[in-house]
């Protein structure tokens, strides 16, 4: 029997032009926990979906157990026990959860589904394992945490022993990212397996027990957790030293650039207000970050103030005009850039080509368009002029589908396009959201700048660490309203986090 | 040869040549099992009768004008994400409007088919204000707008006694009259070409290819065309672009409406046909959708497309008295249908040669 459980070896997956996987070497020992680390663009999803039999390697073997393999498809793989939670779930949406579990793994007798049989023991498992949840909702009326769970409860429905998590923690709240981790490790516990990609280092710190880099394709190495550091491990997956505390000049806080007052905002799925009387200011030269957990109100409040979303009460002052009924065109004529939560949903469309989505809200302006014929010299002039500047980096250059393209570089076109406009808010939400610490510190660093060189900056925001580093001021939001005001120089963690669950309020922030 | 195949230009010609290949082959073999004895000298005639003489090739070019018109609206409407499946609504209310501006009026041809475009639109139009303002689906609108817009049409005519065929000398009255006797000036102009392309030719074909090559320039050239796309796209990012995704989707719906509309003109207008009251859906506007999907909605292609689907009509015609005419409408049927696959085609074109360039990209998304 072999040391390992699942052995890659020197594998190899060539897609015209690039080599997506170069001689890679990987090894699963039974019952640990380990992490793929990499760039975006690594490699890493690649290499499992090779495994997960998504993609045929050019050269290369698996071994499970010790013994060769060959995996041609998710079926084989699943008959060998993997099983894999994809970074975008793979759910139906209307399907209840029970449903969705025994999708593809159906007993049933006479032709009719073993629904009974089914629900005890997807109810056993979620007991055992701490994961409750309703078998009956429907995936499109659960969070984003409960679907996690459904998936990876579809993975023990079919007794998986090496379980493989694409970005796990992505779409997670902190909460909800201690509690995966803790789930990961009773998996570990019993002897599963778990291979888990992400870009996280503190993840890898808190969870792992090894890990293994991947930088352009190739193996760096495989270390042990325990006896490396966070820097090395960015090091090695950089391939320079990274700098994780955004270096910033004390911010120069000049006129008031957006005014709130009272905004309030109904909900889209139950009665009361998704914002109710939020208050504040965002002045130039300050980087004002509005932090609290998933789903408090800030997509409400984001979209309320960047026009996607009528409010049903208060004032929003951008430049000293009244923009609280404005069309979205006047509000981005008025100043405002708006980095969108949801790249795919709101920041691109995405089959088309990188230059038309780089002049997604210009495309009227005279610069690009003569008599309503769009000028696509100009178009394409100015979109390589972005992508340059930004590193945008894509197959076709400007030509480039933008489906094609991989999300970190889908974001950095975003942020090209909407730190490139003519404003003086910018309106950021997540604006790192999946991204590697290469880029994290690219998009912090031209944020800052736009901070030094007079913008206001909004930044909504559910990453602590995000929170800490980049703003001037913190506004917590917790059920639609603003609870505390703080200054990161003298507020902790832990108390933003008492204020962001609701446990502790400031006075007077509350309003009316 | 990879570059060249990864052009999606070229994915498309691809897809759409083995589709009616494809098509070609299973009408053959429903010749074959149907009458063997006629079969060979059938698809021979049936390939070839298009291009025999010029008289026939004339024919094909009159059939494929109003083909292409419909065409021309259900691709546009694709184009920008909308299925107008109400093409044969439109495609009506326009023969209607052209043919009562052509005798209840008096109207030369050109009017006729302004008249045409503006009924055209504003019947399409209808269902894409639903769709923008009650998100009232498009295809259930506009397939009861198909009915409404047919009998409708019927009503009226039935009440404008002028319109009918016996008030122009002619015994019937379930037909508008004919235009050589109600109102020459309103036959589209031949410009001789009948001499050389036989009595069916006129300049519909040249106003159609104008009509395609106008959608195509709206689409690839204008920030209009831009918009509309977006909006078929991602009418989200469209939102937070600032486009006004409303007013996009009934302009967009009242253009493939028009492009109908004047489909129905440039058929009734040609002088030998004559609107006939029934009480079922006129076909031309269902097989815009087989012709818009071959072209994979391109308008350039729609032209080329509606020619071959009118090539396949014109040349199913000599099957007779082989083969019973519902039977050449199944071979062509089944010729239009596989046709029609060609966007699956592609798409598995695409899959092979791009598999490359999109797993990349999509291995990041851990499809």
């Amino acid at each position: 029997m072999s040391e390992y459980v699942i052995e890659m070896l020197g594998i190899t997956k060539i897609f015209p032009g690039i080599r997506a996987n170069d001689d890679v070497t990987l090894l699963l020992k039974k019952g640990e926990i380990h992490a793929l680390l990499g760039e975006n663009g690594a490699g890493k999803s690649t290499l499992m979906s090779v495994l997960f039999g998504m993609y045929q390697p050019e050269a290369g073997v698996i071994k499970k157990d010790g013994k060769p393999v060959k995996i041609n498809d998710p079926n084989d793989a699943t008959a060998l026990g993997i099983g894999m939670v994809h970074q975008h779930f793979k759910l139906v949406e209307v399907f209840s959860v029970l449903d969705n579990i025994i999708l593809g793994a159906e007993d049933t007798h006479l032709g009719f589904l073993k629904r009974d049989a089914a629900r005890k023991k997807v109810l056993e498992l979620s007991e055992k394992y701490g994961m409750r949840v309703d078998p009956d909702a429907l995936i499109e009326d659960i969070s984003v945490g409960m679907q996690q769970r459904v998936e990876i409860l579809k993975m023990l429905y079919r007794d998986n022993e090496i379980l493989i998590l694409d970005e796990p923690t992505a779409v997670l709240t902190p909460q909800e990212i201690d509690e995966l981790m803790e789930i990961m490790r009773s998996f570990a516990a019993e002897g599963k397996s778990i291979l888990f990609i992400t870009h996280k280092l503190n993840e890898i710190m808190a969870v792992a027990d090894r890990c293994t880099v991947l930088r352009k394709g190739r193996c760096v190495g495989t270390v042990d957790v325990a006896s490396t550091t966070k820097e090395e491990l960015s090091r090695m997956m950089v391939g320079r030293e990274v700098n994780f505390s955004v270096e910033k000049a004390p911010a120069r806080i000049g006129d008031t650039v957006l005014k709130v007052e009272g905004v309030t905002v109904p909900s889209r799925t139950h009665k009361k207000n998704a914002v109710s009387d939020v208050s504040f200011e965002v002045h130039a030269g300050e980087i004002v970050c509005l932090a609290g957990i998933e789903g408090n109100g800030q997509t409400e409040f984001v979209a309320a103030l960047t026009g996607l979303e009528k409010m049903s009460g208060g004032k929003i002052t951008l430049n000293g005009k009244d923009i609280s009924h404005a069309s979205i065109r006047e509000r981005s004529i008025d100043g405002m850039s708006h980095i969108p939560e949801d790249r795919h949903k709101h920041g691109l469309v995405l089959d088309y080509t990188l230059e038309e989505n780089m002049v997604l809200q210009r495309y009227w302006e005279p610069e690009f368009q003569r008599h309503g014929f769009i000028r696509r010299d100009k178009v394409r002039a100015y979109a390589q002029r972005l992508i340059k500047q930004y590193d945008v980096r894509s197959g076709e250059g400007p030509q480039t589908i933008t489906r094609s393209m991989s999300g970190g570089n889908q974001q950095k076109a975003i942020v090209a396009r909407e730190l490139d406009k003519e404003s003086n808010l910018l309106v950021a939400v997540q604006p790192t959201r999946g991204l590697d610490v290469g880029a994290i510190e690219y998009i912090h660093k031209q944020i800052v700048r736009e901070r030094d060189a007079g913008k206001a900056v909004l930044l909504v925001s559910l990453e602590l660490d995000e929170v800490m580093n980049l703003s001037d001021r913190i506004l917590v939001m917790y059920e639609g309203r603003i609870t505390g005001e703080f200054d990161p120089k003298k507020a902790t963690v832990q108390e933003l986090g008492l204020y962001m669950a609701g446990a502790k309020r400031q006075d007077g922030r509350t309003g009316k | 040869m990879k570059n060249i195949l990864q052009k999606r230009g070229v994915i498309s010609l691809l897809g759409s040549l083995i589709s009616i290949l494809a098509g070609f082959l299973l009408g053959f073999v429903l010749l074959l099992v149907i009458n063997p004895s006629h079969a060979l000298s059938g698809f021979e005639n049936m390939l070839l009768n298009g291009a025999r003489d010029l008289s026939k090739f004339g024919k094909v070019l009159y059939t494929a004008a109003p083909l292409l018109m419909t065409g021309l609206s259900v691709g546009f409407a694709f184009k920008t994400g909308l299925f107008n499946i109400g093409a044969t609504g439109q495609y009506t209310v326009g023969a209607f409007f052209a043919l009562t501006a052509a005798i209840q009026f008096q109207m030369p041809w050109y009017v006729c088919i302004l008249a045409a475009m503006i009924g055209g639109a504003i019947w399409g139009a209808i269902p894409g204000f639903f769709k923008a303002y009650f998100n009232v689906n498009e295809v259930i609108a506009a397939i009861m707008f198909n009915w409404i817009g047919l009998f409708s049409v019927n009503l009226a005519l039935n009440n404008m006694p002028m319109m009918l065929a016996n008030a122009w000398k002619q015994p019937v009255k379930d037909r508008t009259g004919s235009l050589g006797l109600a109102n020459p000036d309103a036959i589209l102009p031949k410009l001789g070409l009948d001499e050389v392309l036989g009595s069916y030719m006129n300049i519909g074909i040249f106003i159609a290819i104008l009509f395609a090559i106008v959608a195509w320039i709206i689409l690839s050239k204008t920030t209009f065309g831009y918009e509309l796309k977006a909006c078929g796209y991602n009418r989200n990012a469209s939102l937070y672009a600032g486009i006004n995704d409303k007013r996009n989707i009934v302009l967009s719906m009242a253009i493939s409406g028009a492009f109908a509309g004047i489909g129905g003109a440039i058929y009734y207008l040609s002088g030998t046909a004559q609107f006939t009251i029934v009480k079922t859906l006129v076909n031309m506007g269902f097989n815009g959708i087989p012709v818009a999907l071959l072209a994979s909605s391109n308008p350039i292609g729609i032209i080329f497309s509606a020619l071959f689907v009118s090539y396949i009509q014109v040349g199913g015609e000599t099957l007779q008295p082989e083969y019973a005419k519902e039977i050449i409408d199944i071979i062509i049927a089944a010729i239009i249908y596989l046709s029609a696959f060609a966007l699956l085609v592609q798409n598995g074109i695409a899959r092979l040669f791009n598999r490359s360039r999109d797993a990349v990209s999509v291995r990041k998304e851990g499809k």
